[in-house]
């Protein structure tokens, strides 16, 4: 796709930010009082809401695994999270999503702790522009955290792509639309495993490799912002 | 244990290696390094390094005194809530009363109250519970509120000195189940005054000296009356 706005200038981004910089990100844990754990996330212009359930026992029941426990994200953008109304309800993406969030958020919990039971994660999107998944992801971490439930890591997200030709870190709304390449990454910070690697368009073997260490880069800086987010609310209500 | 601030510590979190200490409560060990799997409060007790859970679901484990409500009864046996991530089941041979097949109806119904023991939790997490015990028997009146399951310990208090001290004020009758749930009975006065205790002990669970503090409140604010 072609378009007459010039995306990358000087040096500089559309919205002012170096190619290696993140859009500004706010986290709060605690939102909700009847889920058991929860979590608000301001990304750019991205407003994501997740909150956690459980582990309770798993229904119906023959999803129930007898050895450990399921997760089940569930990704929903909300009707005025677009530009043009959203038609609400479950489709073909939202599905695909929250199939990768629930596999990547299952690598860092200890699952086996619970079988038969299942933990809910509803990731709630309320205005969206771009890298809606990548910010699910790291709320619902944050989330998991805050319901209690025992995790080897937290999970974090953060995507890298290419505008005219150039590699860039946490691509916003025009970037994501005319660009020509996304790759949104999911990584356990502790041990530098990859949960989610997904990509959109076209790159070359070398341009793959520079993005994939920047957006690995650029999660260690979400999740040092995760781990102040948790800490500062407990410390602030419990600390003294 | 000094008088430091307590330390929060969130999952992930490194907190020691195997070579010097042992690692306990809420932790996992990989490459001999200890991390921490929980958010909660770092509790270093001679070798062992704990991490006391902030929040989270009640972990049924046998012998626990819990508080019950009846979800379902069966021909032969009830659900129960126990605030755990599984219901427990009640078989008519755990209870005191000689029950009919398929009339447990009469004696325990949805919504009921039970105080019961954990009986057996399985490898498959199912759940037994009892009342064949002392003192274990369905809640008639009063009041039930939920705290945090990991704030428990702290309301009963180091060999229950801070539940005997409301007691002893409030002239309430309290019971304490280990999955979170508190059932109160007394006047008005008395239970209105235990739950805004139990509330400021949650709140202000991390503070040392929580029982003295209390008991000085207590004091005060029953010369008044």
């Amino acid at each position: 796709m072609k378009s007459d706005i010039k995306l990358f200038e000087n040096g500089k981004r559309l919205d002012g930010r170096k190619p290696d910089e993140l859009r500004n990100i706010k986290i709060e844990t605690g939102v909700l009082h009847r889920a058991e754990g929860s979590c608000y996330l301001e990304w750019g212009g991205n407003k994501v809401i997740v909150a956690v359930y459980g582990p309770r026992e798993a229904i119906p029941r023959h999803t129930q695994n007898p050895l450990r426990a399921i997760v089940n994200a569930r990704y929903n953008m909300a009707a005025f999270s677009v530009d043009d109304r959203k038609r609400p309800g479950p489709d073909r993406r939202s599905r695909e999503i929250s199939k990768v969030i629930s596999e990547a958020l299952g690598h860092a919990i200890f699952l086996e702790r619970f079988p038969r039971a299942s933990i809910d994660v509803n990731i709630e999107v309320l205005e969206a522009e771009a890298g809606t998944r990548c910010a699910g992801l790291t709320a619902a971490g944050v989330a998991l955290v805050d319901a209690g439930i025992p995790m080897r890591d937290i999970p974090v997200a953060c995507a890298a792509g290419k505008i005219e030709g150039q590699v860039v870190l946490d691509l916003g709304k025009e970037e994501d639309n005319f660009g020509s390449a996304d790759l949104p990454i999911a990584i356990s910070p502790r041990t530098g495993e990859i949960l989610l690697l997904q990509m959109d368009g076209h790159m070359t073997g070398d341009e793959f490799n520079t993005a994939l260490d920047m957006a690995i880069k650029g999660c260690h800086t979400v999740s040092e912002i995760q781990k102040k987010a948790i800490t500062e609310k407990y410390q602030k209500t419990e600390g003294d | 244990m000094t008088d430091e601030k307590r330390e929060i510590v969130i999952p992930s979190q490194l907190l020691g290696e195997t070579k010097d200490k042992r690692a306990g409560d809420g932790t996992f060990v990989e490459d001999g390094k200890i991390y921490s799997s929980l958010l909660g409060v770092l509790n270093i007790r001679q070798q062992f390094i704990n991490v006391v859970p902030l929040k989270g679901r009640y972990e049924p484990s046998e012998r626990d005194f819990v508080i019950g409500i009846v979800d379902i009864p069966m021909s032969s046996s009830w659900l129960v809530d126990i605030n755990a991530p599984y219901p427990a089941l009640l078989h008519v041979n755990e209870v005191p009363w000689d029950v009919e097949f398929g009339e447990t109806e009469k004696y325990l119904n949805n919504g009921d109250c039970i105080m019961a023991k954990v009986l057996q939790v399985d490898q498959e997490k199912k759940l037994q519970i009892t009342l064949n015990d002392r003192n274990l028997y369905k809640i008639k009146g009063g009041l039930l509120i939920d705290v945090e399951p990991s704030k428990v310990p702290r309301i009963i208090g180091k060999k229950g000195s801070m539940i005997s001290l409301l007691k002893q004020y409030t002239k309430c009758r309290i019971f304490v189940g280990q999955n979170g749930r508190v059932w109160i009975d007394g006047d008005e006065q008395g239970i209105k005054k235990v739950i805004d205790t139990i509330k400021q002990i949650e709140r202000e669970s991390l503070s040392y000296g929580l029982t003295s503090k209390i008991e000085e409140m207590l004091k005060k604010e029953f010369k008044d009356v």
